[in-house]
């Protein structure tokens, strides 16, 4: 064989392998590998168009935790989104600085231009444009955070809660320039310190730890709660007014499934294909 | 051979000390930075990457801009070159090293970075980052000691260094590729969304890298009997032009799909960086990069059209000129604007604006400081060694 027809065989046989592995490399990479845990009711996967919402996974597998927020009924009852927020931040230690640039949020309240940019607020109904919508972060069944995390520090439970590890994160924040919805949020500054005597945490909760400076925390679906079969703070503060829902998005029979079975719901950015697991009723 | 780094006239001490006093600087701001947090810093929860970052954006791509100058000599036989392909080698551990410490300053936590080595995380780009960059710095060191050291003894460098030359030259590449990856694979930041963006990071390394080279080149003609050659600079000439031609050309597509679609996502940051974004509840308009933006395609395009000019008339200061202009330009769009703009406006299009604190600018000084000294040390070796070669031979 003459050198360069060898040189050929060579190079044709690299490609081969490189087209036929290259998709695998790729799966792995996005994580796509593991099997998705899907939306709610079982649907056939189906090539999503470009730009559409990503088509729904495969069959669900486990538990995947989700949420509903009627906007309706927070604007029905003035307080209540403060309440919830309320009951988050002082339950997890969330520290307030007094400004913008070193804030922090699990939970809070935007218009719907702001929750929502990629649907249209042209011509809404005034009841939408003066509404508020509570959001956080929204436990995507695919989340890009935990694709960008270098050291694992965020990661995605069994149940399909994307969680943290606040003594392994490193501080680089690409999970923030990761998540398209701002869900996350770093430690700028020592949230156990004080300004002019007040503290930051101005009531201490000593039942769940303070953050270090130099990390990034987030809404945890209050996974620990959970655990103990409890519902989430923010779900348990809206009372019996209904305007959360919280279960298993997997559980056909879950309160979670039946609104979402009964009512029309939207979830922000659904174009992305990060499939999050809070929906809204609007 | 380090011995050469200890002898100098005034001249040269002088720029060490200048470079050591702001070294100095950069660490005590560093220290200040580590004893507040990253607060002391502009950043903020919507703009999460600062000057920092965008400096390490900039700089990975001088170092890739390296093989620009090791390429033509080692894959073409392109003799002409045989005098600057160290110093392209040098030049690309300064800037790997600048990298690194710019990695370093922004990390909120910097104690836990060998976390990144500790839990491998095979889906984050960030691994694949450290992982080109350190290999890069390792090759760059190792092949260009040996060579020089050879030329030191007189003989012909080893044979075993040829694959790590060769390898070096794809990783040249890499390194800009995967750091273009750690933007372009973001969803929904639209402004960084794009295929073309490690073709574009790679146009301007290939432009900025040669130029800066060109730079330190004219000014050791002056201050050293170290000239890299005429045809050797016309060469150089050529490809800074074409790469720098070529990163417009780029530019220019990302114009074309952002106004032409007409998709809002698309246009925004664009309209950010070169027009100011208003704020439709408040009306407020933000626009602090704009004249940074307009300057550095102006600085771009005079200083492609003053390059060329200057081969004609064969005139250095000309040369000069132009190729800081292309440097600054690149400095601008790349070190600036590329990963600034990218958070304005934020995933729920709000716009806030980010200005480095003197903390910041302190340490981004400090770390340039040592990128340049480092620069000085291993070119003063360098050229030393070149020269008294010459000498002999
Ligand atoms: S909302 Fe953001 S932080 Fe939460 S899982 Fe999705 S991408 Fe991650
Ligand atoms: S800041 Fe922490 S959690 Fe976020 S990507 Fe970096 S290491 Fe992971
Ligand atoms: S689920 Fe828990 S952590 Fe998340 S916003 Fe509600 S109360 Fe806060």
């Amino acid at each position: 064989m003459d050198n360069s027809r060898r040189k050929f065989l060579k190079i044709a046989g690299i490609s081969a392998v490189a087209t036929v592995g290259a998709p695998a490399a790729l799966n792995l990479l996005t994580g796509n590998a593991h099997a998705s845990s899907g939306h709610g009711a079982p649907q056939a996967a189906a090539p999503a168009a470009h730009g559409a919402p990503a088509a729904h996974g495969e069959a669900p597998t486990g538990k995947r935790y989700g949420m509903v927020i009627d906007a309706r009924k927070f604007h029905a009852n003035p307080g209540l989104a403060e309440k919830c927020i309320e009951a988050c931040h002082t339950n997890y230690n969330v520290p307030d600085f007094g400004n913008k640039k070193d804030e922090i949020k699990w939970l809070w309240k935007m218009p719907f231009a702001n929750a929502f940019p990629e649907h249209s607020h042209y011509k809404k109904d005034h009841t939408v444009h003066s509404m508020d919508f509570l959001v956080t972060c929204n436990h995507c069944d695919k989340p890009p955070c935990v694709r960008a995390c270098p050291t694992k520090a965020t990661f995605k439970n069994k149940d399909g809660i994307v969680m943290m590890d606040f003594h392994r994160c490193i501080g680089c924040r690409f999970c923030m320039a990761a998540c398209p919805y701002g869900a996350r949020s770093f430690n700028w500054r020592d949230p156990r310190g004080s300004e002019n005597g007040v503290p930051f945490i101005k009531k201490l909760n000593h039942d769940f730890p303070t953050r270090m400076r130099g990390v990034v925390e987030k809404c945890s679906f209050c996974a620990l709660r959970l655990a103990e079969g409890k519902l989430p703070l923010c779900v348990e503060a809206t009372g019996d007014t209904g305007a959360m829902f919280f279960g298993d998005l997997n559980d056909p029979h879950s309160d979670v499934s039946k609104v979402l079975q009964s009512k029309f719901t939207i979830q922000r950015k659904p174009a992305l294909g990060t499939t999050p697991s809070v929906f809204y009723i609007i | 051979m380090l011995e050469k780094a200890l002898k100098g006239n005034v001249g040269y001490w002088a720029w060490i000390l200048c470079l050591l006093g702001i070294m100095g600087v950069g660490v005590i701001c560093y220290a200040v930075q580590f004893n507040y947090g990253l607060g002391a810093t502009g950043m903020s929860r919507d703009v999460t990457w600062g000057i920092y970052i965008s400096q390490f954006t900039f700089l990975v791509g001088v170092a890739a801009g390296g093989l620009m100058l090791v390429l033509p000599y080692y894959l073409h036989h392109y003799k002409d070159f045989g005098r600057i392909t160290i110093l392209g080698e040098f030049m690309a551990i300064a800037a790997v090293a600048m990298c690194l410490l710019f990695i370093m300053a922004d990390l909120g936590q910097p104690m836990r970075a060998l976390n990144v080595v500790f839990h491998p995380t095979p889906n984050s780009m960030l691994f694949y980052d450290m992982i080109v960059l350190n290999g890069y710095l390792f090759l760059n060191v190792v092949c260009g000691w040996v060579v020089l050291h050879s030329e030191y003894k007189g003989i012909k460098y080893p044979n075993w260094v040829k694959p790590l030359i060769y390898l070096s030259i794809p990783w040249a590449v890499s390194i800009h590729t995967v750091t273009a990856f750690l933007y372009c694979g973001l969803p929904g930041r639209h402004f960084w969304l794009t295929a073309i963006l490690a073709p574009r990071f790679l146009a301007s390394a290939f432009a900025a890298g040669p130029a800066l080279l060109m730079v330190i080149a004219l000014i050791m003609k002056q201050t050293t009997k170290f000239n890299v050659g005429r045809v050797a600079q016309d060469k150089l000439v050529t490809i800074i032009g074409y790469a720098a031609i070529l990163n417009f050309f780029f530019l220019g597509c990302e114009i074309f799909v952002a106004y032409y679609s007409q998709i809002p996502g698309h246009m925004h940051t664009l309209d950010y960086l070169f027009f100011g974004l208003t704020d439709h509840a408040t009306g407020e308009v933000y626009n602090n990069l704009v004249p940074f933006m307009r300057a550095s395609v102006i600085m771009g395009f005079a200083g492609i059209a003053l390059l060329f000019f200057s081969r004609s008339q064969k005139s250095d200061s000309m040369l000069a000129i132009s190729c800081i202009l292309i440097f600054v330009s690149f400095w601008i769009d790349k070190g600036l604007g590329l990963v600034l703009g990218g958070f304005v406006p934020n995933g729920m299009e709000q716009i806030t604006e980010y200005i480095p604190t003197g903390i910041e600018i302190g340490v981004t000084a400090g770390i340039w400081a040592t990128g340049f000294f480092i620069i000085t040390v291993l070119y003063k070796i360098a050229i030393s060694v070149k020269l008294e070669n010459e000498k002999t031979a």
